[in-house]
């Protein structure tokens, strides 16, 4: 299996992102500069965290208007698996590949922490080690994460299996108290309708997280 | 020709920050506020471009870049 | 041409001889751009005029010094062909006017020390002092100033790993905002500052230059007053985005061979980097202002000259390599101008427009700094107070939850969970332990981080109170498993001028230069901060102190929290019960009063040359070291964090409130398991080190005796509340 990671000026998890995939496929992930026109062959594209443009005007805009987003978007639609991860998630809103946007969280400040979810639909190329009802624990690291869809495209999300992930406590509890930045119904990922996009809010970082990938290593099989 | 864009979160759209501006106006004893929306403004110097050119191209600009449609309502103004 | 009053000259900050040192320098009478130069260059924060006859006097060297202080930052040998580089800067006043933009600049000067040196950053910290909690601006500046360094350093990338924060009204009117960067270079590829190769290019690049933070340097030198409120105009914004290409720009030219010298343009911008770059390289420069990148229009050279514009550098390239470099920085959406060359003539000559617009030497203004021996008056220590002379608490149980919810010792949490502190991957050791740990990307070594100083120490007696904050950081590295190399210090002071101030500077050098020398320890880089004084008031003398120690197998890091149930309970080190100056007596009783702990040094390496031992025999399974508060404080910030409890039996001869809050130096808290008691107690007295078995973990909360019972729950309510109510309580 073959990966790309995109890099933004101004991403800063590409590194991370590559030595988590390194990590899981063996091989290194081929980066490819925001101002390219065109992806390498790739069954996966990751789209990683950071703040590409400095966050300004919206946070992913200036990136989801890029040159290789319009490639990248191209290849999702005809089927290329896409992880999006923390910035790389408003990016993907941006673009329109996936619906909702993400917002300021709600307390107003970044957040830094670790965080249990709920892994909320079972899918057939992403989480593979994980089944819906389990409880997983991701850092997150993110001062845009407060995902916000209208109710139409809420109604959507849970009719078709869209939700991936909802912040939760560690018995999976689902509710106000655990909801950290304010997400509608506790949305921390999604997948597009097909289930080859997935977008997650709770990027995580170090450690955990790539101790976190090897358990999601189905992801690139 | 420049163009003023004003950009504000659509009704509905939880604006953590006019809430906080909110709070802090109570806070200082401005208690008549009954509800707080922000939002930015962006200028545009068109350079020469014909009146009737500018309104339709800075209306390309909101929906492509500067506005998020999904979650924001943008106005333009057209200033000589 | 503006005439030059002795008006213009004190607002310039130069005094009377100082400016008859300019007219013999110069031979005639400086116009305006010359003497703005003149001005920043020889202002206390480029020129440390006052302070520079004691900083002398540190100990800068060890067999794993590559670099010591007078370059952008200091550097030191790790091994395997790697160094770590770094510094710690203030930005008090900056962040005091403009808390959010302060802060984050401040942030990013630091980072900008550190990459020019050809080092990717891979950790931030920071040291932070407020004033009283209750003081009616605090809270809008923790608020701005977290803030702004969380927003600068999360864009960067680069993890914010930990710090410390106090609160004191001595801070009320000028709080302090040191900011650390630790970065990773290849020790044969480091970039120094020195100018070289007569006709060699001078390249700008970076940011474009606008009016902002003209005279930053000389604000950073001058006492507040009420009216300091308006000088909000010169604050510097702060552009994260722009940096972090910056960063990358120069890393990708660093990896090239094209660059001669590099220079971060921080405080006093164009004119401080220039200088030094020629003053450093014994040679002269030539620069066309016309060409420098500019973000307004007509700025005058004065105005280009002072702008104190963030995230640029001034660079010498090898010749005929500028294409090359121009297509990095062009790549990265970054300004590159070529803007002067290396000349022979050993002046400074910038042209605008056709015209000369200052002609200055190069040496004699470099050199020529003032330097002050100030009148100092030794700051008379008060006698010693101990547990004998202090009454007994009644209860142990409601000064545990006093001392545990108490403004120094709550749970920082509140600020560090703003801060990315995992980004990189690297983080092996979160924030809220006694030191961070970040692990050297790729390889099995980790750098072990801190900063510290307990400034009321320093206020009741300089020297010991020096010589403390160094052994603390010392103590702090060690707790983790990690092998102390060198300190960064920054120097945060009231108005030297004033005898007792100067006296508290000479006195904190004097037992700082102690105790770097005792552990070995020396001091790599720093930065100094004086007049932190608001209407005749000073600050708590507070030389805040940031230590970086190697661990060289990643997987023997040491952490504080208990492991497990039934694991044994030792303190190392003894305890005499010193409670003055201790949290204790200002929490309980309202006081601070008496001398701060004895150091003694000694005791200090020896405690502590143990602790790692036992450490790397891995049969220690956490460690602790106690500082503010004492032994039950530090136990049950332990208990907190493996979410475990102690019982204690003490059999003291001193009264137990000694024990458990006296602030005696030189101790640990180590656990172990059960069987490896007796190892460690032989080790102990081989190494002749006082060590007491004092109780087992277990139980969810802490029992001493029959005098102490309390549940963790009831402990950690406390601990964790007391900053969120803080910053959310109602105006």
């Amino acid at each position: 299996m073959k990966a790309a990671v995109i890099v933004f000026p101004g991403s800063n998890c590409d590194r991370d992102m590559k030595v988590a995939i390194e990590q899981s496929l063996g091989h290194a992930p081929s980066m490819v500069w925001h101002a390219d026109t065109e992806l390498p062959p790739t069954d996966l594209i990751a789209i990683p965290g950071g703040f590409s443009y400095g966050d300004y005007l919206r946070c992913g805009a200036i990136a989801g208007n890029s040159p290789i987003m319009r490639e990248v978007v191209k290849k999702a639609s005809q089927g290329t698996l896409v992880l999006a991860v923390c910035n790389g998630f408003q990016v993907a809103t941006e673009t329109g590949m996936l619906p909702g946007a993400l917002l300021r969280n709600a307390n107003q400040k970044f957040i830094c922490k670790d965080v249990d979810l709920k892994v909320v639909s079972d899918n057939k190329y992403f989480a593979g080690s994980f089944t819906k009802g389990d409880t997983v624990r991701f850092p997150v690291a993110h001062h845009d994460g407060n995902y916000f869809a209208d109710e139409e495209t809420r109604k959507r999300l849970h009719g078709e299996g869209m939700i991936a992930f909802q912040y939760a406590d560690a018995d999976g509890n689902v509710n106000a108290e655990t909801n950290i930045n304010g997400s509608v119904d506790n949305i921390a990922g999604i997948y597009n309708e097909k289930g080859n996009i997935l977008a997650d809010a709770a990027s995580g970082t170090p450690d955990k997280r790539r101790a976190g990938w090897h358990g999601r290593q189905s992801v690139f099989r | 020709m420049k163009a003023r864009v004003t950009i504000s979160l659509k009704n509905g759209v939880l604006d953590p920050q006019g809430k906080a501006i909110e709070h802090a106006l109570h806070g200082l004893g401005f208690d008549g506020v009954n509800d707080v929306r922000q939002g930015k403004i962006i200028e545009l110097d068109l350079g020469d471009i014909a009146k009737e050119n500018a309104a339709s191209e800075v209306e390309r600009m909101c929906t492509q870049l500067l506005a998020n449609t999904v979650i924001e309502n943008y106005s333009i103004e057209l200033l000589d | 041409m503006t005439e030059i009053t002795k008006e213009i000259v004190a607002e310039h900050g130069l005094s009377e001889s100082e400016y008859e040192e300019v007219l013999k320098i110069l031979g005639r009478e400086p116009n305006l751009t010359e003497l703005g130069i003149f001005s920043v260059m020889w202002s206390e924060h480029c020129s440390y005029k006052s302070s520079k006859k004691w900083l002398k006097t540190l100990p800068t060297e060890a067999p794993w010094v590559i670099c010591g202080p007078g370059e952008n930052a200091g550097v030191v040998d790790i091994g395997d062909g790697q160094a770590a580089i770094f510094k710690m800067e203030s930005h008090n006043h900056p962040s005091y006017i403009e808390p959010y933009q302060g802060a984050a600049t401040g942030v990013g000067g630091i980072m900008r020390d550190v990459f020019t040196m050809g080092a990717r950053p891979i950790a931030n910290m920071n040291a932070l002092r407020f004033g009283h909690p209750d003081h009616p601006k605090t809270r809008h500046l923790v608020s701005g100033v977290v803030a702004g360094i969380s927003g600068y350093g999360n864009c960067m990338g680069v993890p914010t790993v930990g710090g410390e924060t106090n609160f004191h009204e001595s801070y009320d009117g000028n709080i302090l905002v040191n900011a650390m960067t630790v970065g990773l270079a290849d020790a044969d590829n480091i970039f120094y500052s020195a100018a070289a190769g007569i006709g060699n290019p001078v390249v700008y690049v970076g940011s474009k230059t606008g009016r902002d933070g003209i005279h930053g340097a000389t604000m950073a030198s001058a006492e507040f007053d009420d009216d300091s409120e308006e000088k909000r105009p010169t604050v510097q914004v702060g552009d994260p985005f722009t940096e972090k290409l910056l960063l990358e720009a120069c890393l990708e030219l660093m990896a090239t061979d094209a660059i001669v010298a590099i220079q971060d343009m921080g405080a006093a911008g164009l004119t401080s980097s220039s200088f030094e770059m020629a003053d450093k390289g014994g040679v002269g420069i030539q620069l066309d202002l016309d060409q420098v990148p500019m973000r307004e229009v007509g700025m005058t050279p004065y105005e280009i000259m002072l702008s104190e514009s963030q995230e640029r550098m001034l660079m010498i390239l090898k010749p005929g390599r500028e294409e090359e470099a121009k297509a990095i920085f062009h790549k990265w959406e970054l300004d590159f101008a070529v803007i002067g060359k290396v000349t022979d003539t050993g002046r400074m000559v910038l042209t605008m427009k056709g015209e000369v617009a200052a002609d200055l030497p190069v040496a004699p203004l470099a050199d020529a700094a003032p330097e002050y021996d100030r009148p100092w008056v030794k700051t008379n220590p008060p006698a010693p107070l101990m547990s004998k002379d202090v009454k007994a608490p009644e209860d142990l149980k409601e000064v545990l939850v006093k001392l545990m919810g108490s403004p120094a010792i709550a749970s920082r949490r509140w600020i560090w969970e703003q801060y990315d502190h995992m980004v990189m991957g690297d983080t092996i050791q979160r924030p809220g332990g006694d030191a961070a740990v970040v692990r050297v990307h790729g390889t099995q070594k980790a750098l072990a981080i801190t900063t510290d100083c307990t400034p009321r120490y320093c206020f009741a007696d300089p020297k010991s109170g020096g010589a403390q904050a160094v052994a603390e950081t010392w103590r702090n590295l060690t707790a983790t498993g990690a092998k102390p190399l060198a300190i960064t210090d920054c120097m945060n002071f009231g108005n030297p001028e004033r005898p007792e101030i100067m006296g508290q500077f000479v006195g904190c050098i004097e037992g700082m230069r102690e105790a770097c020398l005792e552990l070995d320890y020396p001091v790599i880089s720093g930065n100094v901060s004086l007049y932190n004084e608001t209407n005749g008031t000073g600050i708590f003398p507070t030389p805040a102190i940031g230590g970086v120690g190697l661990l060289k197998d990643a997987s023997q890091m040491m952490t504080l929290a208990f492991k497990g149930e039934g694991q044994s309970i030792f303190v190392v080190g003894e305890t005499r019960g010193e409670m003055g100056q201790s949290i204790y007596l200002k929490e309980i009783e309202g006081r601070e009063e008496g001398a701060p702990p004895a150091v003694n040094l000694a005791e200090e390496r020896k405690n502590g040359d143990f602790v790692r031992s036992i450490i790397e025999q891995r049969v220690a399974t956490a460690v602790h070291d106690i500082s503010d508060g004492g032994f039950l404080v530090a136990l049950s910030e332990m208990a907190l964090a493996g979410n475990v409890g102690a019982e204690i039996t003490l059999l003291t001869d001193n009264e137990l409130h000694g024990f458990c809050f006296g602030e005696d130096q030189a101790r640990y808290i180590v656990t172990s398991n059960s069987q490896d008691v007796e190892k460690i107690t032989n080790e102990a007295k081989k190494a002749d080190v006082s060590l007491q078995l004092v109780g087992t973990t277990g139980h969810n909360g802490l029992k001493i005796n029959d005098v102490l019972s309390i549940s963790l729950e009831e402990i950690k309510e406390v601990h964790s509340n007391w900053l969120p109510n803080l910053m959310s309580a109602p105006k």
